[in-house]
């Protein structure tokens, strides 16, 4: 049989981006975890806290988690289908648009064009090439899929194409929205209507941008590290249909006690529990693949980073519907305890398994060995010790906060002022500033480890043939 | 099968996606915002609040306040009656946020007088020491655009007057943002319905208690001291250097405030905090 020639170059590109916007991204998360001990580090207009934040989110999910989505998905499709790529024409474009799209975002958030919505600020015009982003991606990736030379899809695939169409369908309803001018629209929901929208949104880009695509990852590069198969086959059906079922009736979770009918939260509190078991099924079918294997945790790095990975998913997976029990929710929602929840999913889960991916690719497309391993590593604890920190502060943080919110006196009145719970949360901020630091310099180790990768050395006769597109 | 076919896994895979989204996010649409759900006093934006909506979503200050209270004790009593789904109808996009760094403000809307957020918002440290808002100070350099404004009325549907517009020909942002805040959550008469009544005597716990005055003076700078001075002086509200009044009438304005005149109500500190600040206030000692 004739062997196809993959198209490695694109992913090498997509590589590339995602990383710079990934530094980014940590970049400004730092800017603006400084802002909010040091209210002089704002500068108005442009370089507020209130414009910075979304571009730290934005660039966050969409530069750095989505370019990662963008190139393993172009390197494992291609071998999952035993195809080249459909068109490479098509991905080249969705490179230079996709640039294009991240850029446009940065600028126009910065100038104050936002509708406002949580990790859906862009303006109309930028929902746009977004959706045509998304489209040009689901048609490359769909299509080579279609004239796959292998019948069976493996297990990442269908994590893949369940995430084209929830994507597409979350995108479109929350983008709806009545133009003013080039910069300005007006959400076409109201009110209650429209929050309850923006959280079905909002929660499931949780789902469809950073677990599905993470865990269509961690099921390819994890049998590719370690050497094994995954363990159950029957455990990933299970898991991967009743996740997609279940997830996209907990968005209200995020809404407990408001004005959002009870019926609503209550569906999505129940089905946020039930949402333990798919997560989990993951989680441990993750973990009975090492059986026999775990001394590669001490031998292999790229494994190192997958479990930590999926033991941290496998922490969030518990958290999240902790909170979203309603007494629970009472008392934490609000505080600093959420931004370290979604910061244990973000820098402990989804980017362990990006690292661990990019680590696999990159020596696999530069034909050479990786330039250090003991920066590797060293980057693995730089970014859980900066993880573990920024977490756990704003752990500790938000449970004094909630605390001192709900403090009464014996006459029924409240203990303490806002003022006097908001400043005593300024250590806690600090703490959490050192520790996404730490996560910012393992990310410039990570960088210098895969330019010097790329740039130095000799190839890798075991190696070429995957740089070349022939295995 | 499906594992096999990718067009019928698309196929299964949104049909799976639709059942939540279904039940969750469409039907709703039903019960929420129909007339059954609108409250007859909540009034749509005027040009200058939506202006100043709109300045609020620019600055992206849902990052740091929440605008929904949840129907619990102590967040009652911190800021008021909890919201009602007719309080928001006329809110596109909402704005209830997701995290409170700063105060939820759904009731903020004449709780203080215009000139303590003309001041507040020019800059947040000399209103109330210890907080890490960002100066708005540069709000009052930039005026509006009532060309615009207008358009924005159209497109929301929402009536405005020629006068509405033409009026906003020499105000700024700062006007803007100012009016906004001021509507939030002041639609329903809640501030009327959660007065305490005070029935019986009110008797001064701590007549001639020194560590009452010195309490009291410490709440005093913290609470009160960014509109009547540090010398009792006045500024935004009255100078209190010498006041002519009963005690448990004093103690009833610091307890309810006053409506119309823009002291807000210092309840929810507890009796015995307001009557700390009775008491140093009635000490004469400004030091």
């Amino acid at each position: 049989m004739e062997k196809p020639q993959y198209n490695t170059d694109i992913v090498k590109s997509f590589v590339h981006w995602s990383v710079l916007w990934g530094l980014v991204a940590v970049l400004v998360g730092v800017i603006v975890s400084i802002q909010m001990t040091n209210p002089e580090m704002n500068f108005p207009p442009y370089l507020t806290f209130g414009r910075l934040r979304p571009i730290h989110t934005n660039a966050g999910i969409f530069g750095w988690g989505v370019g990662v989505i963008f190139a393993t998905f172009f390197y494992i499709v291609q071998r999952l289908c035993k195809v080249r790529l459909w068109s490479d024409k098509l991905a080249k474009f969705q490179l230079y648009f996709f640039n294009t799209t991240i850029t446009a975002s940065a600028v126009t958030l910065i100038l104050g064009f936002t509708t406002s919505k949580e990790y859906h600020e862009m303006e109309w015009p930028i929902d746009l090439m977004i959706i045509i982003l998304w489209v040009t991606f689901a048609i490359n990736i769909i299509m080579t899929i279609i004239k796959r030379k292998e019948e069976q899809m493996y297990i990442s695939l269908w994590y893949m194409l369940a995430a084209i169409v929830g994507v597409a369908i979350l995108f479109l309803v929350n983008s709806a929205a009545v133009p003013v001018s080039f910069f300005k629209s007006y959400s076409a929901f109201a009110g209650t209507n429209d929050a309850n929208v923006q959280w079905w949104f909002g929660h499931n880009a949780v789902a469809m941008v950073l677990t599905a695509p993470p865990l269509a990852m961690f099921y390819y590069f994890l049998p590719k590290s370690t050497g094994v198969p995954i363990y159950s086959h029957k455990i990933s059906i299970i898991s991967f249909w009743s996740l997609i079922f279940m997830y996209l009736w907990t968005g209200a979770h995020h809404l407990l006690w408001t004005p959002v009918p009870d019926w609503i939260q209550t569906l999505a509190m129940a089905f946020s529990i039930m949402l333990i078991a798919p997560s989990w099924g993951s989680v441990i079918n993750g973990y009975l693949s090492m059986k026999g294997q775990w001394h590669q945790m001490r031998e292999n790095y790229l494994v190192k980073f997958l479990i930590l990975g999926i033991t941290f998913y496998g922490l969030q997976t518990l958290q999240g519907p902790m909170q979203s029990i309603r007494s629970f929710s009472a008392f934490i929602h609000f505080t600093d305890w959420v931004p370290a929840h979604i910061h244990m999913g973000t820098m402990g889960w989804v980017s362990m398994v990006c690292f661990a991916s990019i680590y696999f690719l990159v020596p696999r497309i530069y034909g050479k060995e990786l330039y250090s391993i003991r920066l590797a590593n060293l980057h693995f604890w730089l970014a859980l010790t900066g993880q573990l920190l920024w977490s756990i502060s704003l752990w500790i943080a938000g449970v004094l906060q909630a605390g001192m919110w709900n403090a009464m006196n014996p006459d029924g009145s409240l203990t303490y002022t806002f003022m006097e719970t908001m400043v005593e949360m300024y250590p806690y901020w600090w703490v959490r500033t050192i520790g996404g630091t730490l996560f910012m310099l393992g990310v410039i180790v990570f960088i210098y480890n895969l330019f010097k990768t790329a740039h130095n050395g000799e190839k890798t006769a075991s190696l070429a043939a995957t740089a070349e597109g022939r295995a | 099968m499906w594992e096999k076919k990718p067009i019928l896994l698309l196929v299964l895979a949104t049909a799976a996606i639709m059942v939540g989204t279904t039940v969750t996010m469409i039907v709703p649409f039903m019960s929420v915002n129909t007339d059954a759900d609108k409250i007859a006093s909540v009034k749509p934006y005027t040009p200058i609040q939506q202006e100043g909506r709109d300045l609020y979503i620019r600055e992206g200050c849902n990052n740091c306040h929440t605008q929904t209270v949840r129907p619990l004790v102590s967040e009652v009593l911190r800021y008021g009656e909890y919201s009602k789904s007719g309080e928001f109808v006329y809110d596109r996009p909402f704005l209830w946020g997701s995290k409170r760094t700063g105060p939820d403000l759904a009731r903020v809307g004449g709780k203080y007088p215009d000139a303590w957020h003309y001041k507040h918002m020019d800059s947040p440290r000399a209103m109330i020491p210890g907080s890490n808002m960002p100066d708005y100070g540069w709000y009052k350099k930039n005026p509006l655009d009532p060309k615009m404004i207008q358009r924005k009325m159209e497109v929301l549907g929402f009536p405005y007057t020629t006068e509405q517009i033409s009026a906003l020909a020499d105000k700024n942002e700062m006007d803007a943002i100012v009016a906004y805040l001021q509507k939030l959550g002041s639609d329903i008469p809640w501030r009327k319905a959660a007065k305490t009544t005070i029935v019986g005597e009110l008797k001064n716990p701590f007549v001639g208690n020194k560590s009452a005055i010195e309490a009291g003076e410490e709440l005093f700078e913290n609470n009160c001291e960014a509109c009547h001075g540090e010398n009792l002086e006045g500024g935004i509200g009255p100078e209190l250097t010498d006041i002519d009044m009963d005690d448990s009438d004093l103690y009833q304005i610091i307890y309810n405030g006053i409506d119309d005149g823009g002291m807000p109500a210092f309840g929810s500190l507890g009796t015995n905090k307001v009557w700390q600040l009775v008491n140093f206030l009635k000490s004469g000692d400004s030091d």
